[in-house]
């Protein structure tokens, strides 16, 4: 349809108006805003700084801190932290979105979106592609810095790839949480605010850092019903062993029902404000 | 010239509303507006701050869903058929709607993408509306380092890639120094000579007045007036003759002189200011003439028309927004 009425103003006959875009409208609008969204990272590149540095400093740090008092030494406690650390900082990573949106959706360039005749979820869309770059980017920074530490996963490159699919999906499906709290959230520092509260928690309750025999009852039972656990133990027993455990099914039963439950919420929310 | 508007349901007829009503809590923004607005004209919706411009050009353009009563553009609904709306108009807000951290030809580059331009289209079309609107040098450089009046530029520009047959500008000029309103004024007045019907909210009434052939007065969510430039000054009264003579002593002279020939009462001011009612403006050259016979010499002379701050005063009854009291002189006219 668009493409039919740039012609018209190059005065070529169009066919008719319609009030709908479809599929292929809605996925090439989406793959414009995802553009926009690289775009905006190559311009402001201390955007990334947080999700870049976090995995590069935390490995280095509780990889040093922890190393011996857990696994006796740093080269043992490798294979527990890596996976840790990858899903934590992936989960930070994927709370960005719904500042991002928000931040978005308040300034005049918001207004004109809407005034376009575009898909109205592509907005929503890109961003959330554009993202995936950043999970990649958190992906490969934590297995570098691991590799350099002394880190040699036991099933090799492929192992590395397949859980760094895994572990990109499951934040993709994740963020839908966060992007809700950014549509529904009225300023950028309260979804700030309130990603930071669900955020602490599931990640750091969780066997991240520290085997959970160690911890008491209460927090034991958390961490252990915690998706997070689940993922962590799952790309551990991945990359470490070869195996695709209960742990895999589990995650991505729960990525997937997070993604069913607040993609229609989130998709449902955003059409009414935008 | 638009092809386009053979396709909508009625191509004469650019915007029409019926009864429109905007609630935001208990404060009533637009309180049931009615609008025609022909095809090809530029239309003014004139009002104070908070008089429910923004958010009337909010429901035409689709941003916002009216509480009651309907807006067509030519012939579409605004609420049931949105998305062919938003393919007959453009937008441009009263805060520039563009990418702050995005330089202006990537601004451009994708509002083009998005209306479904080919990659090198949207390059070309990039090129070509930075040169027309004289961004070409500053393409590059992020908006932060952008003046008001290239940021404006810029937003008018994103709102005619795709050629609009409606182009709704909200404040085009607030903020914006003399020059640059002067420049923006003919950009407005070369859209129209390209067919596009435009829409333009304004708070200057000597905005209106320059660009508009027809005005709507909004206040308090209500139309209060419209009709032709002319025909608002005309409703506040007709113009009148003002004349200073060199000899104040004349002054009584004078005044039986026009009122012979005007055959209306003059009136002299304290600072010696005759004033007399001028119905037809042929009388003028009786009266300078009669004065001239008099030897009776003169050290001012005028004939005012109503400016619109007293269309606008005599219309609600109240001043206009207290920041266009403090600018009188740059937006009263004196013709």
């Amino acid at each position: 349809m668009n493409r039919y009425y740039m012609n018209n103003a190059n005065n070529i006959a169009i066919s008719a108006l319609t009030n709908r875009n479809g599929i292929k409208q809605t996925i090439r609008h989406s793959l414009t805003m995802a553009y926009r969204g690289l775009l905006k990272v190559r311009r402001t590149p201390e955007q990334l700084i947080d999700v870049t540095l976090q995995p590069i400093l935390f490995t280095m740090m509780f990889g040093y801190l922890f190393g011996g008092a857990i696994s006796g030494n740093v080269h043992n406690y490798l294979p527990l932290i890596i996976p840790g650390i990858l899903v934590q900082s992936i989960v930070t990573g994927a709370i960005t979105i719904g500042v991002q949106l928000r931040e978005d959706m308040e300034k005049g360039v918001f207004d004109r979106f809407k005034s376009l005749p575009i898909s109205r979820i592509a907005p929503l869309a890109g961003a959330l592609l554009a993202d995936t770059i950043r999970y990649a980017l958190i992906t490969i920074l934590t297995f570098t810095t691991g590799y350099i530490m002394g880190y040699r996963p036991e099933t090799g490159i492929m192992g590395i790839l397949g859980v760094s699919l895994l572990v990109i999906a499951f934040a993709w499906c994740i963020s839908w949480i966060f992007a809700l709290a950014g549509v529904v959230g009225r300023s950028a520092a309260g979804v700030q605010g309130i990603s930071m509260m669900i955020l602490f928690p599931l990640t750091f309750l969780s066997n991240a850092y520290v085997p959970v025999e160690t911890l008491p009852t209460a927090l034991k039972w958390f961490a252990k019903v915690n998706p997070v656990s689940h993922l962590i133990t799952a790309i551990r027993e991945i990359i470490n062993h070869g195996v695709i455990s209960q742990d895999f099914w589990l995650s991505v039963i729960g990525a997937i029902t997070v993604l069913f439950i607040f993609a229609p919420l989130t998709v449902r929310a955003y059409k009414r404000r935008a | 010239m638009h092809q386009i508007l053979s396709l909508t349901k009625n191509p004469l007829l650019a915007v029409e509303v019926c009864g429109l009503v905007k609630h935001f809590g208990d404060n009533c923004a637009v309180d049931g507006i009615d609008l025609k607005i022909p095809t090809g004209c530029i239309y003014g919706v004139l009002g104070p701050n908070g008089a429910g411009k923004t958010t009337a050009i909010r429901m035409l353009a689709t941003l916002t869903k009216p509480d009651k009563g309907y807006a067509k553009i030519f012939g579409h609904d605004v609420d049931k058929e949105g998305h062919i709306v938003r393919q007959l108009i453009g937008l441009t807000g009263q805060y520039a709607s563009v990418d702050e951290k995005l330089s202006a030809s990537e601004n451009l580059f994708i509002f083009s993408r998005l209306l479904g331009l080919s990659r090198s289209d949207a390059r070309k079309k990039t090129a070509e509306l930075l040169e027309e609107f004289g961004l070409t040098e500053a393409a590059k450089r992020p908006l932060s380092k952008f003046s008001g009046g290239m940021r404006r530029r810029l937003d008018l520009a994103a709102s005619l890639i795709s050629k609009p047959p409606l182009i709704f500008l909200d404040e085009p000029t607030t903020g914006l120094d003399p020059r640059t309103r002067i420049q923006m004024w003919n950009t407005i007045r070369n859209l129209v000579s390209d067919g596009s019907t435009v829409v333009l909210t304004t708070q200057y009434l000597d905005e209106a007045d320059q660009l508009a052939d027809h005005i709507a007065v909004i206040d308090r969510g209500k139309v209060i007036a419209d009709g032709t430039p002319s025909q608002l000054k005309a409703s506040v009264g007709a113009a009148s003759l003002e004349l200073k003579l060199n000899d104040k002593t004349r002054d009584q002279e004078a005044k039986q002189i026009i009122q012979s020939l005007l055959l209306v009462e003059g009136h002299i001011s304290g600072e010696g200011v005759i004033t007399a009612p001028l119905a037809d403006p042929e009388l003028i050259t009786d009266v300078l003439l009669a004065l001239r016979n008099n030897n009776i010499q003169l050290a001012e002379v005028s004939v005012k028309t109503p400016t619109l701050d007293e269309v606008f005063l005599a219309i609600t009854g109240h001043e206009a927004a207290k920041n266009e009291i403090e600018n009188k002189d740059t937006v009263s006219i004196s013709n």
